[in-house]
């Protein structure tokens, strides 16, 4: 598999701010475009793929990248 | 209630003449509390807390059964008095085995069922109802899936006692009598005829041996006469609040953008509502809220010590930021929730506007 089109970093922050990261970074992409999303904060596991359904957007996969959680989001529409 | 608190200093278990009369308050306030859940009063034991009675069932009911074997099964969404109760059990050398809800916070009952058949279990334990998402749990049918596995059915049913009936089928319940408007520190451990159940406690007399201690006489009068009085009013109750929270469903869904309201829409308890908003501080927003005046909780991660979000959202897949969690009362009035519907948009506006995510 193809690496993300972009990657938006969010060690450290607390959520709603990876989602709040995910929803401004995820349009800058063309649809079909996959945005990785790294976040460690525990909510964030809920958070994203929550964001996802409500949103219409396709959760590809979740991974560990450098010890770290990471959501890879592809660009529905 | 002021014969409790004259006599209230006497141990109930001696012989002088204010000790029989705290004997006889203690008893008739366990004969009360057990006609209002239909169990007999020697199956009934006031514990110091709702938290100390769910350690208890669940410890009491994996020590009774160790040589049926040493799983423990329970929902996903239980209490965390109950979690914690069931660490204590793996951390011992048993193992626990978590069942998933579905997106309402319903209990799924065909891993349920395939669980409770398997080998080595010695309890399952089943919220009734959860307390916090409201979501009523099908404590029949889990029952009956334990009963055809020969299994004992523990139910916390802190929420349920004294609003809602529980279904008939569990061996153990626990319940919370500041949860039905009685005083804290009393909670209640009952444990049907013919449950084996053994005190997870150093060896104590008091309470049917089932917990240690002398119990607060004047607290146990108090809460067996509040869930008298609750009991009494629970329909009524239930009736003036079911359409109060289904209003708060159905405004907040349609005046707050980006909101999702979860837990059962019918399935539920009548006092409570939970909701989550999109891109919202739950910590910020609770404050928000606080200062117009209105006591919420929250399950967002933010909210509580450990910076965990509520493991009850997680395990139902929904949002856990911006989540508040409504719990209307007996003085609660439709004035105020009318107040709280007409004030929540501009509050969670303004908290968008404030983060920069509007049209986000």
């Amino acid at each position: 598999m193809n690496g993300p089109d972009d990657v938006v970093d969010c060690l450290g922050q607390r959520c709603p701010l990876p989602v709040i990261a995910a929803a401004r970074r995820l349009p800058e992409l063309p649809v079909g475009g996959v945005l990785r999303v790294l976040a460690d904060d525990p909510a964030a596991a809920i958070d994203i793929p929550a964001w996802c359904r409500m949103r219409g957007q396709e959760l590809v996969g979740t991974s560990t990248v450098d010890g770290s959680p990471a959501y890879d989001i592809r660009r529905a529409h | 209630m002021l014969a409790a608190l004259e006599d209230g200093w006497a141990d109930p278990a001696r012989l002088y003449a204010p000790a029989r009369r705290a004997r006889q308050l203690l008893d008739a306030a366990r004969a009360a509390t057990a006609e209002v859940l239909g169990v007999r009063p020697d199956e009934l034991s006031f514990t110091p807390s709702g938290t100390a009675a769910a350690h208890a069932a669940v410890l009491g009911g994996l020590a009774g059964r160790r040589r049926a074997g040493g799983t423990l099964v329970h929902s996903a969404i239980e209490h965390s008095a109950v979690l914690h109760a069931a660490e204590r059990h793996v951390a011992a050398g048993g193992s626990a085995t978590g069942i998933p809800v579905d997106r309402a916070g319903s209990l799924d009952l065909d891993a349920w069922s395939a669980a409770v058949a398997g080998p080595g279990v010695a309890l399952a334990t089943l919220i009734s109802a959860s307390h916090e998402v409201g979501t009523v749990q099908p404590v029949a049918e889990a029952a009956r899936a334990c009963a055809a596995a020969g299994v004992p059915l523990y139910v916390d049913a802190a929420q349920s006692v004294g609003r809602i009936p529980v279904p008939a089928g569990w061996s153990i319940l626990s319940a919370s009598a500041h949860k039905w408007g009685g005083p804290p520190g009393v909670g209640l451990l009952v444990v049907r005829k013919g449950t084996r159940w053994e005190s997870p406690y150093p060896a104590d007399e008091r309470e049917a041996g089932r917990t240690p201690g002398v119990g607060n006489l004047p607290a146990i009068v108090a809460a067996a006469a509040a869930l008298r009085a609750v009991h009494a009013e629970a329909v009524a109750e239930a009736a003036r609040l079911g359409p109060l929270v289904d209003r708060i469903r159905a405004t907040v869904a349609a005046t707050v953008p980006d909101v999702e309201v979860v837990g059962d829409p019918v399935d539920r308890l009548p006092h409570l509502v939970t909701f989550s908003c999109l891109y919202v501080d739950g910590e910020a927003l609770l404050h928000a809220l606080d200062r117009r005046g209105f006591a919420v909780s929250s399950g967002s991660s933010c909210t509580s010590s450990t910076l965990r979000p509520s493991h009850v959202l997680e395990a139902m897949g929904v949002l856990s930021h911006g989540n508040v969690r409504l719990s209307l009362h007996r003085e609660s009035t439709e004035a105020e929730v009318d107040r709280f519907l007409a004030e929540l948009p501009g509050i969670v506006a303004g908290l968008r506007a404030e983060a920069g995510v509007v049209g986000l």
